[in-house]
């Protein structure tokens, strides 16, 4: 064993610079995070342990989670997640069709969402969706006749997890996006020319025969992603709506509950607790997808 | 031969000017948030506020930028050291990052070690973990190791960026182990393999990862506000955001702030657009064969 570990002392050299950083910054704060979940804490006074109550209280009392957050967060994520991913990689693929010179501006601007989040996209979208009747979305449906009253688009209980859908796939062309982008245009094109003459006929079968079984490590990083930063979206609805919380809670994710509790009542440990089961819920979400894929070997 | 036969299925037909057509337009309205930024800078103070907010200036002025050089100019530590702190941190971040993590990546996916498995496994479920609550923690670590007014401060912490580790190993293990041997065979090290071969093959997803880091490191407020505690040792966007925060219902400065936003964009765009060039062309040469 030993010997074994020796013979790969390079390997070890490789790893250990990010190995240290990733050691100090990430691994030991959310280990002492999720300490602080099996404890009450407000930031003040040092921690109590409290065992499992955090856990037992969210799991069993905690109306808001039980009630709005969680099935919220499902019911945005179970869209979000599948339609941003799947949206991300088509693009990517028409993004590559175009010519070099226009390729980098298309992406550029696919990806500003992601380079402008937060205020810019408010602006962009409140004027669209506001609730009176100079609201562009509201007009173009009056004047159409397809309404007869304007509606509150982001207000409205029944209409905000609507928009906050659409917002977010328009802003979900993330790292994703990227990563899919660069593993589309490192096909080889002697792949391409190979199954032309092997009868591959339209670009859709170019698609689904030779682009995408030659870039599933791209694939399956797109897809843990989309997982990723889907569940652990949080601001759009409070954004949105303008209020905080969103209106009878109606889009009031996961994470607006951890922000409520760490920052609003400084109850640290209790956040603590609802970030270790998000934690678990994107384990989970993230093994389903990855026995969907099948990739089989590189599990993680 | 290769370039020839693809333009000649790509030459100029009617169905390929539509989808050209059809993808700038969805770009436009794609690219609205930064069009907005823009043209937002430009605006004198009458059209800042308009309801519902135009896309366009119709008087562009510079009356913004004044502006901003007159608060700015009042401030006792020189704006030229906030920017030298900004470039010096963003600089080191991104070049550390993209080396660090294509290194680990690079052994992740190439090195079958004792104990790799469980470092990837590790990698990927803290990438899942929601920082909200990490934040007293780290600071805790980060006063611990006495990097607090230090530049380290700034630049360590955001080192650990796992996605970029997730991302380089990703596309490393696409490299066909045949080419790798060869080299080796050749009298190649394991540090030459990865210099001459992983890292160009794999220069799209290293762009990539230098792109991420730029974006992490450039427009982030963390750091300055809870790991520096004396002004000069903070960031040229801080200092903007210090400037230009709280005018939620406030007139005065609303330009400033337009100013402002549309400065610590731009560095983003420039870097997005330079590094994407080198993706495209790098592409033209290579590709994983």
């Amino acid at each position: 064993m030993w010997t074994r570990i020796w013979s790969y002392r390079i390997s070890y050299l490789f790893v250990a610079p990010f190995t240290l950083v990733f050691i100090a910054f990430i691994v030991v704060p959310v280990a002492m995070a999720v300490g602080l979940s099996f404890t009450y804490y407000n930031g003040i006074e040092p921690p109590r342990f409290i065992g499992w109550s955090n856990f037992q209280y969210l799991l069993s009392q905690d109306l808001l989670f039980l009630q709005y957050a969680l099935p919220n967060t499902f019911k945005y994520a179970i869209i979000v997640g599948p339609g941003g991913y799947v949206a991300g990689f088509l693009l990517a693929w028409l993004i590559s069709l175009l010519g070099k010179g226009l390729r980098k501006w298309v992406a550029l601007a696919v990806y500003a969402p992601s380079l402008t989040a937060g205020t810019a996209m408010t602006i962009i979208w409140l004027p669209l969706l506001s609730g009176d009747r100079i609201g562009y979305l509201n007009s173009f449906l009056l004047n159409n006749g397809l309404i007869d009253v304007p509606k509150l688009w982001v207000t409205d209980p029944k209409l905000i997890m609507g928009s906050m859908i659409v917002v977010s796939l328009w802003a979900s062309m993330g790292v994703g996006f990227l990563a899919m982008l660069a593993g589309i245009q490192n096909v080889d094109p002697q792949l391409y020319e190979a199954g032309r003459i092997d009868g591959v006929r339209s670009r859709l079968q170019e698609l689904w025969y030779l682009t995408i079984p030659s870039m599933k490590p791209q694939m399956l990083f797109g897809c843990v992603m989309a997982i990723v930063t889907t569940l652990r979206a949080g601001n759009i609805g409070v954004e949105l709506s303008g209020v905080n919380p969103t209106p009878q809670y109606a889009g009031n994710l996961i994470v607006n509950h951890i922000q409520d509790f760490g920052f609003i009542r400084y109850e640290m440990g209790y956040a603590a607790a609802i970030s270790v089961f998000l934690l678990l819920l994107m384990y989970v979400s993230n093994r389903l997808s990855w026995r969907l894929f099948g990739t089989g070997e590189n599990e993680a | 031969m290769n370039v020839l036969l693809r333009n000649s299925i790509r030459r100029f037909t009617l169905p390929r000017l539509l989808f050209v057509v059809v993808m700038l337009l969805f770009a436009v309205f794609m690219l609205l948030p930064i069009v907005f930024i823009v043209s937002h800078a430009f605006k004198p103070y009458d059209e800042l506020f308009v309801y519902p907010p135009e896309f366009i200036v119709r008087r562009p002025t510079t009356q913004n930028f004044i502006e901003l050089a007159q608060i700015t100019s009042g401030s006792i530590i020189p704006i030229s050291r906030y920017l030298f702190n900004s470039i010096l941190i963003s600089a080191a971040t991104v070049l550390l990052t993209t080396i660090i993590s294509a290194m680990c990546g690079y052994a992740l996916a190439k090195q079958p070690f004792p104990g790799r498995k469980i470092l990837f496994a590790t990698i990927v479920l803290m990438l899942m973990f929601a920082p909200e609550v990490v934040q007293i923690p780290r600071y805790l670590v980060v006063s611990g190791l006495g990097l607090m007014n230090t530049y380290p401060g700034h630049i360590l912490p955001l080192l650990a960026l796992p996605v970029g580790v997730f991302l380089l190993k990703q596309f490393m293990e696409q490299i066909p182990n045949a080419l790798l041997e060869a080299a080796r065979i050749d009298g190649a090290t394991e540090f030459g393999l990865f210099l001459k071969i992983a890292v160009p093959v794999c220069m799209p997803a290293v762009a990539t990862v230098a792109i991420l880091s730029f974006q992490n490191s450039w427009s982030n407020l963390e750091t300055s506000s809870y790991f520096m505690q004396d002004d000069y040792m903070k960031t040229f966007p801080y200092f903007l955001s210090t400037l230009t925060s709280n005018l939620a219902n406030n007139v005065a400065r609303q330009g400033a702030a337009a100013v402002a936003t549309l400065i610590v964009l731009a560095p983003n765009l420039i870097f997005f657009i330079i590094l994407q060039r080198r993706v495209i062309d790098t592409m033209v040469h290579s590709g994983i064969k």
